[in-house]
């Protein structure tokens, strides 16, 4: 590559120089292909469609290659073989469906009083001084407890029925949400605010307008962790008195040395928490179109 | 050179007036009770050397400086539309969106996909701000200003960030706006020939006063090449110190 664009920025030139004998092809063209790549040099490469599942898949391509040539035994994992076969039994019977709607509706709750907490608080906290005062250091010493540290109290306060199970998930939700929507909200540059003064914008002009999709980004970093987080809080409260959920029927699996039932668990978290991410990063393609990164 | 007859326009309500304006930060004293008065439909310039208080004058006008002290009397008309040096288009609203943030009323895409005609954006409208280049930015940023259908226009180096060529264009376009739409305008700028071209009226800024008020009596379209413009120009620069005064003859 070095040693090409030198030559094909003599080539011109030198031919030009004659000016008797006409080049027999025009002296601007024999640029080098190479020279001009279409990639970007600092950027990460062209996007391959679906390049996002290679990952998963390999790690699965391994686990069953280890199993199957008896490297694993099945009594401490068992092969993806056994696994698909106790998936299908659990299916078969109803059981996996039952869990997986329970859990996936502790989630879904949990997440979404979590997203709506979350955004409130901190439009509240970003538009005025009176709340930011007043919402801002509360949240910050809740992000340094862990759901989990609440958990006793929490059980103690509401029990061990769904509330309190929906009110540890969207706690969790809630602090990231707040957290990365609050901080590119106060970083809106004050030059879109300086022309909403001057456009004369209403408030609520302006929080349509400039507030909600500056501020747009930190939300969509704070769902993303937030919906992670919704996944790890449904596994905690899940295996605390349940008597239902993908948690409890692990639990349970793990009291009869089911290895397979756990992964089947495993393995619907892991979807769970994949799938919802991938969606995640979807809406948010969509919603900040708008926008030139480095990745896109 | 006649200054400019600061009587006549007492008659009409005038587009923007101020009395005794003070602006400071700290001790440091910008506006020193300025007083300025700008006639509806005028097409004034303000020049005056970095730091001399053009932008804190403009900004005071526009009422962005909130948080600077300060005292004096201030009228502004009801309709004030603002251009920046840069076109502050908000990245994540089309052109068109942009063009007509804020503007009430029914019939506002209209106006605003006529606006975009007008400054030479037309099929413009549904592409994001960063699709366009500095100068498109700049022109759709002129689109919003004048949708708005001002009684005042504040301009605050609206093409320093441009390169000469497409500086050359937005004058004509400006222009040309001008004296189809007629609001009163205030360019704040550094450059002498653009305050000689464009506006009717030049000020010069000086330490937080106005010390030259020149009238423009040429027609336009202008021509640099013109005697007479290269006259205003000598004044103007002798003015702001760039030059010494010519010897008397």
């Amino acid at each position: 590559m070095t040693d090409l664009l030198p030559t094909a920025r003599t080539g011109g030139p030198a031919v030009l120089t004659k000016g008797s004998a006409p080049p027999a092809a025009p002296p601007q063209e024999p640029g080098p292909p190479v020279a001009r790549g279409t990639r970007r040099r600092l950027g990460p490469g062209r996007p391959l469609p679906f390049g996002r599942l290679i990952g998963p898949v390999l790690l699965i391509a391994a686990w069953w290659a280890a199993s199957a040539s008896g490297y694993l035994d099945p009594r401490i994992l068992s092969g993806p073989g056994s696994v698909i076969s106790t998936a299908s039994d659990l299916v078969a019977t109803g059981r996996l469906q039952d869990n997986v709607l329970i859990s996936l509706q502790r989630a879904g709750l949990g997440l979404f009083f979590g997203v709506v907490s979350g955004v409130v608080l901190a439009v509240a906290a970003g538009l005025s001084r009176s709340g930011e005062y007043l919402i801002d250091g509360p949240l910050q010493i809740k992000r340094a407890i862990p759901s989990l540290a609440m958990l006793p109290l929490l059980i103690l306060w509401l029990g061990i029925g769904e509330e309190m199970k929906a009110t540890v998930i969207a706690l969790g939700v809630a602090v990231s949400m707040y957290i990365n929507t609050f901080a590119f909200l106060t970083s809106i540059d004050n030059r879109y605010v300086e022309l909403a003064e001057g456009l004369d914008l209403s408030r609520a002009q302006f929080i349509r307008k400039v507030v909600v999709p500056g501020s747009l980004p930190g939300f969509f970093v704070g769902l993303r962790l937030g919906v992670t987080s919704s996944w790890v809080g449904l596994i905690v409260v899940e295996q605390i008195n349940a008597t239902s959920g993908i948690g409890y029927m692990m639990f349970q699996a793990q009291q009869y040395a089911q290895s397979d039932v756990i992964i089947v668990g495993l393995v619907a978290y892991g979807i769970f928490g994949f799938a919802s991410d991938a969606a995640v990063r979807a809406i948010e393609r969509k919603a900040l179109s708008w926008r030139r990164t480095l990745a896109g | 050179m006649a200054t400019h007859p600061g009587g006549l326009i007492t008659e009409v309500r005038p587009a923007v007036r101020t009395k005794q304006l003070v602006r400071k930060f700290g001790d440091r004293i910008i506006l020193k009770e300025l007083d300025l008065t700008i006639a509806p439909g005028e097409f004034t310039a303000l020049l005056g050397r970095s730091g001399s208080g053009k932008s804190t004058l403009l900004r005071a006008v526009a009422r962005l400086d909130h948080t600077v002290e300060g005292s004096g009397e201030l009228t502004v008309p009801e309709r004030v539309s603002l251009s920046f040096q840069d076109s502050r288009l908000l990245p994540w609203l089309r052109v068109l969106d942009n063009v007509i943030l804020g503007l009430r009323g029914p019939g506002a895409r209209e106006r605003g996909l006529t606006a975009l005609e007008e400054v030479g954006l037309a099929g413009r409208d549904r592409s994001w701000p960063h699709e366009l280049s500095g100068g498109e930015q700049q022109r759709a940023a002129l689109a919003r200003a004048l949708v708005r259908e001002p009684e005042l226009l504040l301009a605050d180096e609206p093409f320093g960030a441009l390169d000469a060529l497409t500086r050359i264009k937005m004058h004509g376009l400006l222009r040309e706006l001008y004296e189809r739409h007629r609001p009163a305008v205030l360019l704040v700028t550094h450059d002498v020939d653009e305050a000689v071209e464009l506006a009717d009226r030049v000020l010069v800024l000086e330490e937080g006063l106005i010390s030259v008020d020149l009238a423009i009596d040429l027609p336009t379209p202008r021509s640099r090449r013109d005697a007479r413009f290269q006259e205003y120009r000598d004044t103007l620069l002798t003015a702001l110190g760039v030059t010494q005064p010519p010897p008397t003859a």
